[in-house]
């Protein structure tokens, strides 16, 4: 049996987190009531012209940034032209033979564990197109079809790998790696099920040891890393199939069925599109000169890779819990506030992963939606840290800080939660349980040594788990070694 | 004092009407009903108008005349009626294109260069007649009606801006705009024996022009003299940011530019323009428009541009392949005309079958075909190197010191309705001196030098990059007075038109 080698080349397609549309002035948000974030521009009337967003540019630039692309001085757009409903103009304005970022990476883990840099061929900016809501499920077969133009031009880049992922978790480790940093570098919402992050994946086999690439396919259609990893299994599965069988496999685009784990036929390579691209002459070229491009890297926050590094290397956190919490910018920036204010990682990682999740867990809400500041929860750690305040008791206080957002030092008041640390109340505390229990107090002179653990629950129990115990330790060993 | 006659109102230039507004002999309700008067004689012989915007103009008018009473008068152009292209979009006003597929189109948004004029009080009469998406050097492929030549009714009047040329020359209006992207304000105004100008690609705004090919089209100027299309220029003229082409320069007074002297200027003559093709009559006012600016002591010198006989060529492939693209957004999906069918796509082709004209169609096919892969190469790119050739030419010429260029018009003079129509080629070739121009981005101005027979014969002045005054100063120069066409109404009786 031949062994084959997958060679897998991916797309992606970014909505743009601006504020306008990338050629009008209309809102992006596009969960409005339909054909609301509309003008004559977006919907493509007679005689209207486009005006680049220049946010839209330096976002797209940002991203190049954080792929370690090279962003071009000079760049420009295209006309991609063909028929569709969603498509006001007849054609979309893209960038073709100019993108506005070229020759990225991103760093990736392939299936050995080991550092992969994955090429990333080129990143350019282009308008989205309207969405069609059918009365069926496809326009053909429907009776009729609605347009929503809300989400024409709304800025995308769009981003493309070279043919350097080798299998399914491989195409699914760069995906994820992406939006995180794409997350990070903050250009785009990147969320997969609501289409603001698509993925289309470029796939073909070749017997190991061949040079050239074998025939390819594209799948769309998948809005989630569970469905690139089952597509790219899919696909692999029946290319290896077909080979075997002596079939050669033709160049098509497949759309990915989710609910039936299956990929069908949406058109061949002879019936493909020829787009006529040809330069919009409505725009003047994009010069991006290198101060503005110096100006966007100031934008850029720490990025994943990078961060992941400080976590383990700096801070000794294990290699688990620093990739749990970098795999959450929230999470991750959260963590960062708190140990400004508290410096001491282990014990913020800790606190993080656990009391905190816990409760945000629990509560199911977006880590993003909680009320909790960083600064109080670095406030009550000093608490617990300097002894006013017990563990327990710290852990109800956060839970009630989560609840209701109150800063700590009302709720340890309220509730009376202060450690009991004031020397000569403990002390009036410690003498009346010895006077009260002369046998354990025996015990102990005697060399009974456990019998002050006995004593310590004692004067616990009858200052109602408020006593400081390292202090009230330390003036009960005083009492017994000395009267 | 007892007002002029109507048919003298109607003859004045911008300047006169703007006198006469401000010494009050005349109101603009009055001009402007004279206008509207003339349009409901003659326009159903003519065929400049697609819509008359009566009501509009005469409050329009109105609301002159208040401001005037105020004192709040908005400058020379405050008051006088003027009329535009049907490719300008008025808002709240039929904008067709003289195409049926958008006979019922209404925008909501005004073109820029209109919105300028608007603002400083221009009286709306109505939207011309043209050729269909401004393709035609006729104005026989409007979808409605051909517009006539006023100098002989059964003649064209040129194209594509046919009906603005027409209705500036039969005093339909005082001064009109159209648009030019290969000739088509220039053409028709020496077809008509009026100052037509297509001003530098990128200064006057294109926003909501419905475009034909965007690198090319510009809004141009058919006016009775070139001092009233040096006023109308810098009230039109200016960076627009909702047109990212246009360009941030200065807008001056161009009028100023009609005073100065043209002693001490070098005039070149580009011997390409002079070849096979020219009316021996043409080259020879030509020749004696070349000897009056020497004795008023400019300079002539024979120039060369090489790559001109490559221009009409390559526009018809430049221009088919933007206009395949900017006209796909007519499917009936959105506006304009839709014939329902089954589905989609068959409801797309059924509306663009039935809504696009044949010459529209032929263009659309020209450019998609340029585009096809496997062709671009061969066809649009090398367009874009023809035109970067073309634009050297004339830049080097500029460069040695050459202020303007003189040249023909057009081939011809207007010739008869119908004498064209079945050979696409002939009727391109009446834009062969016009089309490089707009290749090259510069401007040219157009203004009538003197009758041939009873046919306008005009000529014309191309500048470097902004450089439009001096196109004013020679034409200022070189212009005749104005020419007068024939009663129309004996015309259209003598030869049987009817209206």
């Amino acid at each position: 049996m031949t062994q084959y080698e997958t060679v897998i080349g991916l797309e992606f397609h970014a909505e743009l987190k601006t504020k306008t549309k990338i050629f009008c002035s209309c809102p992006t948000d596009f969960s409005a009531e339909p054909n609301t974030h509309v003008c004559p521009v977006c919907l493509g009337l007679p005689g209207v012209l486009p005006v680049l967003n220049k946010r839209a540019v330096e976002l797209a630039i940002k991203a190049g940034l954080a792929l370690n692309c090279q962003i071009s001085h000079l760049s420009k757009f295209d006309r991609k032209n063909y028929f569709y409903p969603d498509l006001p103009k007849g054609y979309q304005v893209t960038q073709f033979p100019l993108p506005i970022c070229t020759n990225g990476y991103l760093i990736i883990k392939d299936d050995a564990g080991n550092d992969k840099r994955i090429r990333i061929n080129r990143i350019h900016l282009e308008e989205d197109a309207g969405k069609l809501v059918h009365s069926g499920t496809t326009i053909a077969t429907s009776a009729y079809s609605l347009p929503d133009y809300n989400r024409a031009a709304v800025p995308l880049i769009e981003i493309v790998t070279e043919p350097d992922l080798s299998s399914a978790e491989e195409a699914k480790n760069f995906a994820e790696m992406l939006k995180l940093t794409l997350q990070y570098a903050a250009v785009s919402d990147v969320k997969m099920e609501q289409g603001s992050l698509r993925c289309d994946v470029n796939i073909s086999l070749r017997p190991q040891g061949q040079k050239e690439l074998g025939v390819k396919t594209e799948i769309k259609n998948l809005n989630s890393f569970r469905s690139i990893l089952r597509a790219v299994a899919y696909e692999q599965t029946r290319q290896t199939e077909a080979l075997d069988n002596g079939e050669r496999i033709i160049q098509e685009t497949l759309t990915w069925d989710d609910d039936n784990g299956t990929a069908f036929s949406m058109r061949s390579k002879e019936d493909a599109h020829d787009y006529h691209y040809f330069p919009e002459p409505d725009l003047v070229p994009t010069i991006v000169e290198q101060d503005w491009i110096d100006e966007v890297a100031k934008e850029l926050p720490e990025l994943p890779q990078k961060r992941k590094y400080r976590l383990v290397d700096q801070y000794g956190l294990s290699d688990y819990d620093a990739s749990t919490i970098v795999n959450n910018p929230v999470l991750a920036l959260f963590f960062d506030r708190v140990l400004y204010h508290y410096d001491d990682p282990k014990t913020v990682a800790n606190w993080l992963l656990g009391e905190i999740s816990r409760l945000v867990k629990s509560s199911e809400e977006e880590i993003e939606m909680i009320s909790l500041k960083p600064d109080d929860v670095a406030y009550l750690l000093t608490q617990v840290k300097e002894g006013a305040i017990n563990n327990n008791s710290a852990k109800a206080v956060l839970e009630e800080m989560f609840q209701t957002g109150k800063e700590p030092d009302a709720i340890i008041k309220e509730k009376g939660f202060a450690q009991i640390s004031d020397t000569s109340a403990l002390q009036d505390a410690v003498k009346a349980v010895i006077s009260a229990n002369p046998q354990p107090v025996a015990d102990y002179r005697q060399g009974k040594k456990q019998a002050l653990g006995f004593l310590l629950g004692q004067i616990m129990k009858a200052t109602g788990g408020q006593a400081n115990p390292q202090a009230v330790r330390e003036i009960l060993i005083n009492a017994l070694d000395n009267e | 004092m007892s007002s002029p006659e109507t048919t003298t109102i109607t003859s004045w230039n911008i300047r006169q009407l703007a006198q006469a507004l401000q010494d009050q002999t005349v109101t603009s309700v009055q001009a402007t009903e004279a206008y509207l008067g003339r349009i409901n004689q003659i326009d159903s012989i003519l065929h400049a108008y697609i819509t008359v915007t009566q009501e509009k103009a005469l409050a329009d008018a109105q609301a002159s005349d208040n401001r005037r009473a105020a004192g709040k008068i908005l400058g020379p152009l405050d008051g006088v009626p003027m009329a535009l292209k049907d490719i300008f979009c008025t808002k709240g006003i039929l904008t067709t294109c003289a195409s049926k597929i958008l006979a019922n189109f209404v925008p909501p948004y005004d073109a820029t260069s209109w919105q300028m004029l608007e603002r400083k009080g221009a009286v709306l009469l109505g939207k011309c007649n043209m050729d269909e998406f401004a393709m035609g050097s006729s104005n026989e492929n409007s979808a409605f009606f051909a517009a006539r030549n006023p100098f002989d009714i059964e003649r064209v009047p040129g194209g594509s801006s046919g009906g603005s040329a027409a209705a500036c020359a039969a005093d339909l209006a005082v001064y009109t705009l159209g648009t030019d992207t290969g000739g088509s304000v220039r053409q028709p105004a020496a077809y008509c024996g009026v100052v037509g100008l297509k001003p530098t690609y990128g200064r006057i705004s294109r926003f909501g022009i419905v475009p034909y090919a965007s690198s090319l089209d510009q809004v141009g100027i058919f006016a009775k003299d070139t001092e009233d299309c040096a006023l109308v220029l810098s009230a039109v003229a200016g960076k627009d940011e909702y047109d990212s082409t246009s360009m941030p320069l200065d807008v001056p007074d161009y009028t100023k530019a009609c005073q100065k002297d043209v002693r001490g200027m070098t005039i070149g003559i580009p011997k390409e323009f002079l070849g096979q093709g020219i009316d021996r009559e043409i080259i020879a006012a030509l020749e004696d428009g070349a000897a009056k600016l020497e004795q008023l002591g400019a300079v002539i010198k024979e120039v060369s541009l090489p790559h001109t006989p490559y221009a009409l060529s390559a526009y018809y492939i430049l221009a088919t392949a933007e206009a395949s693209a900017n006209l796909a957004r007519y499917d009936g999906v959105r506006y304009g005309l839709r014939i329902e069918k089954d589905n989609v796509s068959d409801t797309m082709e059924a509306t663009r079958s039935a809504g696009f004209g044949d010459e529209v169609k032929r263009r659309i096919m020209l450019g998609t075909y340029a585009l096809s892969s496997g062709y671009y190469d061969a066809y649009y790119n090398k367009t874009l190197q023809v035109r970067t050739l073309i634009k050297d030419d004339y830049d080097q010429v500029f460069a040695g010191g050459i202020d303007c260029l003189l040249t023909p018009a057009a081939p011809t003079t207007a010739f008869k309705i119908g004498e064209k129509t079945g050979d696409p080629l002939a009727m391109y070739m009446s834009d062969v001196c016009t089309v490089p121009i707009n290749m090259a981005g510069l401007p040219g101005l157009v203004f009538p030098y003197r009758l041939s027979g009873d046919l306008p014969l005009g000529l014309q002045l191309i500048g470097a990059p902004f450089g439009e005054e001096k196109l004013f100063t020679v034409g200022h120069a070189l212009e005749c007075p104005r020419l007068l066409p024939r009663d129309i109404i004996t015309q259209a009786k003598k030869k049987g038109v009817v209206a």
